[in-house]
């Protein structure tokens, strides 16, 4: 950047950009601090900020009353279990869109992104019902079904737009050696593809860990992951705020950590490619 | 050089994927469309019956439609115009010579990766409990009354919640879409005279309208439901005084057992997503161009 930047112009533009990122950041912080409180502290006015007594109970807690290793594992697998389906089904489908285009691929792109467009909310009730018959209520494998097709539009637009990137001479190089396109696919793509395949792995499990429509409506308890357990704190009344906020801190924690590592990829993911 | 072989492995690899998206987007829309003339309860199994378009009768004229189509817009557009409007300064100061940028950009982004039963919750708790939260000690602590968020301006407070939840979208693409500004465009600008105000409505707004129309399509799309920040916070009342569509549909279908016009809800819901999803793909499909 060739323009000068005046020390002034950097003075308050770093104050400003400070202050207002700890502002967005402060209620995660508040939630983090409210969980080391006891419950009185948690809801004493006036608030303590950082002059409180300290303690790790309400891990404690939580783990026992409630199990959330148990829910920690539901999110695991379906997040995760839901994430390599769709990688799975996806690789072969953007690759082919990718490198063996025809007249059609920019409609059936288009065709996919609008399934992505359908509101939930809209096929709730068949899902339901489907879902009902089936067993599949409060289940695991019911949850990493459906978050898997509701992914399945972005992690092919994410590993379609990564495929596009990667240069065709290297193919052709490939394919005049004598390539199979099972070699290629696996000696040559497949390494140059690695950075996009792992932020499209990452952006899907966020995504699918913070689900929280099909995750609310087809689970209670079993299947229950940490969003739905996270819910269930809303209907008792009074001294939870720190059993609360340590539960909260524990759920976001991981995902806070590897969005952060993604956050780059984020933009481009979410946005199918239209801003870069 | 695509030979015959490869344009049939290249199709068999894309089969999986499309009928997969086919089914999951055919099957559930069909049944919703077949349940939707029927009349259907759960509470009074075996008495299914075809109803033609009672339902969507029923559903449009229900006061409760009204009311929930309302503060759909009104959520949508609040957020959308409280996100564009709170994230281009945001930005734009993100976009300045900041020391410890990435540090910032890392709490600016933070909230967009927390889940919204969390957020939603601390909200409700921790911050705008009437009594004990941080809002109403502030609030004390200048002398104001305390606002009882939840009861005084219910359909505010999820806008607030929501907004915190997207305003990191959108900054982080506006701020993207400004770091890949032509910096030797506003220099010579700079060197022209143009004052930092002209700079910014002609050269580097217009840039700015692409992502901005990208944000309002994306969001758009995913505030249309918002439904667990709703669910979990007010179980869509006081009254109807936060029931969004989705909520409405949710209601109908898994507290009343009423299928039928759930189902004729969730079309409501499919045919206001498509309008704007119209848009969206054809944004996108321009940009396949490129």
């Amino acid at each position: 950047m060739a323009r000068m930047a005046t020390t002034r112009r950097v003075v308050v533009s770093t104050i400003g950009a400070w202050f207002f990122g700890f502002l967005i950041f402060f209620p995660i912080l508040w939630m983090m601090l409210a969980s080391f409180k006891t419950e009185l502290e948690a809801f004493a006015i006036p608030p303590s900020f950082l002059f409180f007594h300290w303690t790790t109970e309400n891990y404690a807690t939580v783990q026992e009353r409630s199990d959330y290793v148990h829910h920690a594992m539901n999110s695991i697998i379906i997040a995760g279990g839901s994430t390599l389906i769709a990688l799975l089904i996806a690789i072969p489908a953007a690759w082919s869109m990718a490198f063996s285009p025809t007249k059609r691929t920019k409609d059936i792109l288009l065709w996919m992104l609008s399934t992505k467009m359908m509101p939930p909310v809209g096929v709730l009730v068949p899902i339901y019902l489907i879902y009902k018959s089936f067993g599949l209520l409060d289940s695991r494998i019911g949850l990493v079904f459906i978050l898997c097709l509701g992914n399945l539009p972005i992690v092919i637009w994410m590993l379609f737009t990564y495929f596009k990137e990667i240069p065709r001479d290297i193919l052709e190089a490939a394919r005049m050696d004598g390539a199979t396109i099972g070699r290629e696919l696996v000696y040559v793509l497949t390494p140059m593809a690695i950075p996009g395949l792992a932020s499209t792995l990452l952006l899907n499990l966020i995504l699918a860990w913070n689900e929280a429509f099909w995750t609310l409506n087809l689970s209670t308890s079993n299947a229950a992951p940490l969003t739905t357990f996270i819910a269930s704190y809303s209907s008792p009344e009074g001294l939870f705020w720190a059993k609360l906020s340590a539960a909260s801190t524990l759920a976001i924690a991981p995902i806070l950590v590897l969005g952060w590592f993604s956050q780059k990829q984020l933009v481009r993911g979410l946005t199918f490619g239209a801003v870069k | 050089m695509a030979t015959r072989q490869t344009q049939f492995l290249a199709r068999s690899l894309l089969t999986p994927a499309v009928g997969l998206l086919f089914i999951w987007m055919i099957v559930p829309l069909a049944l919703t469309i077949y349940f939707s003339t029927l009349h259907y309860s759960l509470l009074d199994p075996g008495s299914e019956s075809f109803v033609g378009l009672e339902n969507f009768r029923y559903f449009l004229t229900d006061p409760a439609f009204l009311a929930s189509l309302q503060n759909t817009l009104v959520l949508v557009g609040s957020v959308l115009a409280l996100t564009i409007l709170l994230g281009i300064p945001l930005a734009l100061l993100m976009d300045q010579p900041v020391i410890g940028r990435n540090f910032v950009r890392l709490m600016v982004i933070a909230p967009f990766f927390v889940m919204p039963t969390v957020s939603a919750l601390v909200w409700k708790n921790l911050l705008m409990h009437p009594v004990s939260g941080l809002f109403a000690w502030l609030a004390a602590l200048f002398g104001l009354t305390p606002i009882d968020w939840f009861n005084d301006v219910p359909l505010f407070a999820v806008i607030l919640i929501v907004t915190w939840q997207w305003l990191p979208f959108a900054t982080l693409i506006l701020l993207t879409a400004l770091q890949s500004l032509d910096e030797e465009q506003k220099e010579a600008a700079e060197m022209d005279g143009a004052s930092a105000v002209s700079t910014f409505i002609y050269i580097t707004l217009p840039h700015l309208a692409r992502p901005i129309t990208v944000v309002i399509l994306i969001e758009t799309i995913f505030l249309l439901t918002v439904f667990a920040e709703i669910f979990v916070t007010t179980g869509g009342g006081p009254g109807l005084q936060t029931t969004n569509i989705a909520f409405l549909i949710y209601s109908q279908a898994l507290i009343q057992f009423d299928v039928g016009s759930a189902s004729a809800g969730g079309l409501v819901a499919v045919v206001i997503a498509n309008i704007v999803a119209f848009f969206l793909v054809r944004i996108v499909g321009r940009n396949l161009e490129a």
